[in-house]
């Protein structure tokens, strides 16, 4: 009697997951000022409030998660969540697997460093961080092949705390974050600050879903056309960011 | 020099292999042997430094001093009672965090990923294989070292000559599987940033997300696996010899 009730609050537990109405949204939660968790163990940032903002749009109830990053598009495919709004890069690799939405805005790469002895002409030869499945770590080894210094982190705040400490002299990062990072470190300077490599970042769904792509088009045209969409890039980068 | 040579004997492997002829995952065939060589690497070191470790640990452990006995538990308490991610972590971004000018001559085991890889891997291990030696010692029948003491040996000789041979003999099935977890262990230190098989399978998976990738770290795994299991027994029929 006692197992079967049991099993009855586990399964009923179940069904509350799979609930179909609701939109789940994955983001990674490890990358400020896009998305992070705050002290209070809330989801917060620009990709928060965009996903939150193309909800309301939309009329749908959402429900955010967090999932790492190395992890965020196989479970996508085995369906833990449908949308993934966790700036990430539009690539062809990555198109394979999954489909992307209009881009959301545009991105480029910075390299930081802390010093002058560091700079672009030698950069392949100087130990170079970057974050695991990112389209920074893939322009670092096309650029200077698999087997140069480079470092990769689970986290981009990993590879910044490894540049503190002195174990690598460089970190590729997207521009945005890496901006943000040296507003709150001082000894550190951009070697590059925009590198231009037609980035755009999308919002990533399962193939096939094209119903949904659809609506999140439609929503990001009205958050646009709006103004809401404007609202939110001022208020983490004092500009727009589209 | 010497990455050269590691590089060559990965492009050598990759040019004769047949790993499975899947397109996206032949393509990757160097990282997975560089990935590979760095783990034989750090296998190869830490159990040889880690056994070394080990012996002093042992030797402190039975001794008759009694701050090195304190002291030697609670290393092996400490790193056997904490996992080893917890200690990655500690020791490359707590400890390592501190940089350079802090840590003065230390900085060489944390300059790099490495570096505390090999270090915390070491001591983790030479934690486990102490209390497997010990528990052999232990289990030797005192005569023996009555015995030793009798004709004259120094604890120093009675230890080297009659009780780590016959420990080692007594505990060389127990220590050939901590090798093997050593083996698996290893994996863990892709999370600070290590190049091992780990790592560059993931690194892998990141750009093909083919879970194939993982099946073929499996098998590598398995292999190396297989191996130590081999040099294991080997080494048992050897030490065995007198005793069947």
């Amino acid at each position: 009697m006692k197992l079967k009730s049991l099993l009855f609050i586990a399964l009923s537990g179940i069904t509350t997951v799979v609930n179909a109405d609701k939109l789940r949204i994955a983001t990674e939660g490890a990358y400020p000022p896009f998305n992070n968790i705050d002290s209070s163990g809330e989801l917060v940032g620009f990709d928060v409030e965009i996903a939150r903002a193309l909800c309301k749009q939309m009329e749908r109830d959402c429900e955010l998660v967090a999932q790492d990053w190395d992890g965020i598009i196989p479970s996508l495919l085995n369906n833990k969540y449908d949308v993934i709004v966790a700036s990430m890069s539009i690539t062809d690799e990555r198109k394979e697997k999954i489909d992307f939405t209009d881009p959301y805005y545009s991105n480029y790469l910075s390299v930081i460093a802390s010093g002058h002895d560091v700079s672009m002409n030698n950069l392949g030869k100087k130990n170079i961080g970057a974050q695991r499945s990112t389209i920074g770590s893939q322009w670092v080894e096309d650029e200077f092949g698999s087997r140069a210094s480079i470092n990769l982190y689970d986290t981009l705040p990993a590879a910044f705390s490894d540049l503190k400490a002195g174990r690598i002299d460089a970190v590729i990062a997207d521009y945005l974050p890496a901006t943000e990072w040296l507003n709150e470190n001082e000894g550190y300077i951009f070697i590059a600050d925009k590198i231009d490599i037609g980035d755009s970042i999308g919002i990533g769904i399962r193939k096939g879903e094209d119903e949904l792509r659809s609506a999140l088009n439609k929503a990001l045209e009205g958050i646009l056309k709006k103004g809401v969409y404007e609202k939110i890039s001022q208020k983490y980068f004092s500009t727009n960011i589209y | 020099m010497y990455l050269d040579l590691k590089y060559r004997l990965s492009d050598a492997v990759c040019s004769v292999s047949t790993l499975p002829n899947i397109e996206s995952i032949s393509s990757y065939c160097g990282r997975y042997i560089d990935g590979f060589i760095v783990t034989i690497e750090l296998m190869l070191t830490t159990c040889l430094c880690g056994f070394i470790l080990a012996i002093g640990i042992v030797a402190a452990r039975v001794g008759k001093v009694a701050p090195l006995r304190w002291l030697a538990y609670i290393f092996s308490y400490v790193f056997r009672g904490t996992p080893l991610l917890v200690q990655l972590w500690v020791f490359y971004y707590g400890i390592g965090g501190l940089g350079a000018e802090t840590l003065g001559p230390l900085w060489v085991f944390f300059s790099s990923a490495w570096a505390v890889g090999f270090l915390v891997l070491t001591l983790n291990h030479s934690a486990y294989a102490s209390e497997i030696l010990r528990g052999g010692i232990v289990n030797i029948d005192r005569g023996n070292a009555d015995a030793a003491y009798t004709i004259g040996m120094s604890k120093i000789q009675a230890l080297r000559r009659i009780l780590l041979p016959q420990a080692l003999r007594i505990s060389w099935p127990a220590y050939g599987n901590e090798l093997v977890l050593v083996l698996k262990g290893s994996a863990l230190i892709s999370t600070i940033s290590v190049m091992d098989l780990m790592g560059q399978t993931r690194t892998i998976f990141a750009r093909n997300y083919d879970l194939n990738a993982y099946a073929v770290a499996a098998i590598l795994y398995l292999f190396l696996a297989g191996t130590i299991s081999f040099f294991i027994y080997c080494v048992e029929r050897r030490l065995n010899k007198p005793y069947r």
